[in-house]
């Protein structure tokens, strides 16, 4: 008795720091298991179609992925059909922000009630706005439904300019803020002592990773300084974008054209604001070749320096696209090749399919940030890069 | 590229253009700039400790060297004063061995000569005690002699045979 009373505090501390423990690793469970019960979910059709709910052709594979890619108005997380045959959807709805031709217009993207075919007119003040493939068009003076072309081409409405805060932007502000929360933690603790501690301690190498493997290299020790901002944040902010891409909530902020481009521009227009008299000597004035071959490189060089950001936003547009159309295509084998292996045969080979791909998708997603942010250091090297060998 | 056209967005596309900005302001500002002076702080930090390790170390090993030196030279010095001093010892020690052997042979010499001077002055003595004597005798035997004549002879006889030089 008296040897139990003299352990029993010691048992009860361990037992409070296992179960702290315990705690914390089911809170990850917890998120995991919602993680994958949405990624289940996510098999579901988000598409409102009228007749039938259920995504087993491949036109409608092709039409289910193609609208993931896209961006959306509403944050979805799963729907399904309930008893009586409508659609639920499970998410939440998020401000729609346009400019109409009577000024701006806001409103929350549930007044469209998930219809993404212009069958929804949403009256504002007189102008009518409508959703077709997650674009708002507003409808021609006088019109009253949306009329079709062959090629389904909307004929009588034009789009607006669309500020609104979409998936897209929701994801981007949340890499924002990760990246803000995450990072000035990691800034603040070098004010306590020179060795970070906590998260900070896997921040830590990332940023010397990007400083000395890819800026340093690239620019050179004398310049390399001044682009560290812009590299950095754009490499953290490709990559953990990319990551939000792979979950299944469903973000596919760098798969848009509209966001690569941005991030493109930012490049191309740093590298022509640092370059120096070499760089525009090269462009216009190739030293060392004959005149007339001067002037004939003149608009391959011009060529050139817009090629090189547009290939950044090509390469990072299609892998993203090409990755979350693969994992969503090999996620559809569970329905396509139901006949062929049965239930368990064709959940088996999508899943193992699905797992290797996404994991092979977690290294694209930091080989594309790591790519983007070297080819930009790489051309902001060459545009800075003195020559003193001419 | 048609469909690529159609889903660029201008409204995200500048959303994302203002977003960025900001961040990249607020990343500079709040994270970048204060994590970069940091790490560069560290290392300059490092840097300056290293070389000030390897100072110390340089400095550690000359002193080791001059001690090693002084050791040395301690050593050999003393190694010199040994010898130097068996050396002195052995030439201390020759030397009273060569003198104490003229001193003998001049004290033995000069005790055979004052024996030689002794023996002359008791040879001396001795033939003047003789002559003495054999005066003395002489004149004891002549006047005895004198009285009679043969003993006088016989006398003279007998003392001259007594008388025995040595």
């Amino acid at each position: 008795m008296t040897e139990k009373r003299t352990f029993a505090p010691i048992f009860r501390d361990r037992y409070f720091l296992s179960n702290m423990r315990n705690t914390f690793f089911s809170k990850i469970i917890l998120v995991t298991a919602l993680v994958f019960s949405l990624g289940s979910f996510a098999n579901d059709n988000n598409e409102p179609q009228e007749n039938d709910s259920q995504v087993n052709s491949s036109e409608e594979i092709q039409a289910y992925i193609s609208h993931h890619l896209a961006d959306s108005h509403d944050f979805t997380l799963y729907s399904y059909t309930n008893d009586e045959g409508e659609r639920e959807h499970f998410g939440f709805p998020l401000p729609v922000i346009v400019w109409t031709s009577q000024g701006l217009k806001t409103f929350m993207s549930s007044e469209f009630h998930h219809n993404d075919d212009g069958h929804v007119i949403v009256d504002k003040d007189g102008v009518k706005l409508t959703k077709i493939h997650s674009k708002i068009y507003e409808l021609e003076e006088g019109a009253t439904a949306v009329s079709f072309d062959e090629e389904h081409h909307a004929t009588n409405a034009h789009k607006v300019w669309d500020f609104s805060i979409t998936k897209t932007v929701v994801g981007i502000l949340l890499a924002g803020l990760l990246m803000l929360w995450g990072f000035s933690s990691l800034a603040r603790g070098y004010k306590k002592s020179p060795i970070p501690t906590g998260f900070g301690r896997v921040l830590e190498p990332l940023v010397l990773y990007v400083r000395d493997e890819i800026a340093r290299p690239n620019i050179g020790e004398k310049h390399y300084r001044k682009f560290m901002g812009f590299l950095l944040t754009v490499f953290f902010f490709i990559w953990i974008l990319n990551l939000l891409g792979l979950t299944p909530i469903g973000f596919n902020v760098t798969g848009q054209i509209a966001v690569t481009v941005c991030l493109a521009l930012f490049t191309f227009f740093i590298v022509q604001f640092n370059g120096n008299k070499d760089y525009w000597k090269h462009i216009f004035w190739m030293p060392g070749v004959p005149v007339l071959m001067k002037i004939a490189l003149i608009p391959i060089e011009v060529l050139g320096m817009l090629t090189k950001p547009f290939s950044l936003l090509i390469r990072l547009f299609a892998n993203i696209t090409a990755g979350h159309a693969v994992v969503m295509g090999l996620v559809a084998v569970t329905f396509t090749a139901r006949e062929a292996l049965g239930v368990g045969g064709s959940l088996g080979v999508s899943f193992f399919l699905t797992l290797f791909i996404s994991l092979i998708e977690i290294l694209v997603a930091f080989l594309q940030a790591f790519i983007f942010t070297m080819l930009s250091s790489l051309f902001i090297g060459m545009a800075v890069e003195e020559h003193d060998h001419h | 590229m048609d469909q690529l056209l159609n889903d660029f967005s201008p409204g995200l596309f500048f959303m994302l253009l203002i977003i960025l900005l900001v961040l990249i302001f607020l990343m500079v500002k709040f994270a970048w700039k204060p994590i970069m002076n940091a790490l560069n702080e560290r290392e300059d930090g490092i840097k300056s400790a290293l070389e000030e390790a390897e100072n110390a170390r340089k400095e550690m090993q000359n002193l080791q060297a001059d001690n090693e030196r002084l050791l040395q030279e301690a050593r050999a010095e003393r190694d010199a004063m040994l010898k130097e001093a068996r050396e002195i010892k052995e030439k201390i020690v020759a030397d009273a061995k060569e003198q104490s052997i003229i001193e003998g042979d001049k004290i033995i010499a000069q005790a055979q000569a004052t024996i030689e001077s002794e023996k002359k002055a008791a040879v001396a003595d001795i033939k003047n005690q003789v002559a003495n004597l054999s005066v003395e005798i002489a004149e004891k035997v002549i006047k005895e002699q004198l009285s009679n004549n043969d003993k006088q002879l016989k006398l003279v006889e007998d003392m001259v045979g007594d008388i025995k030089l040595n």
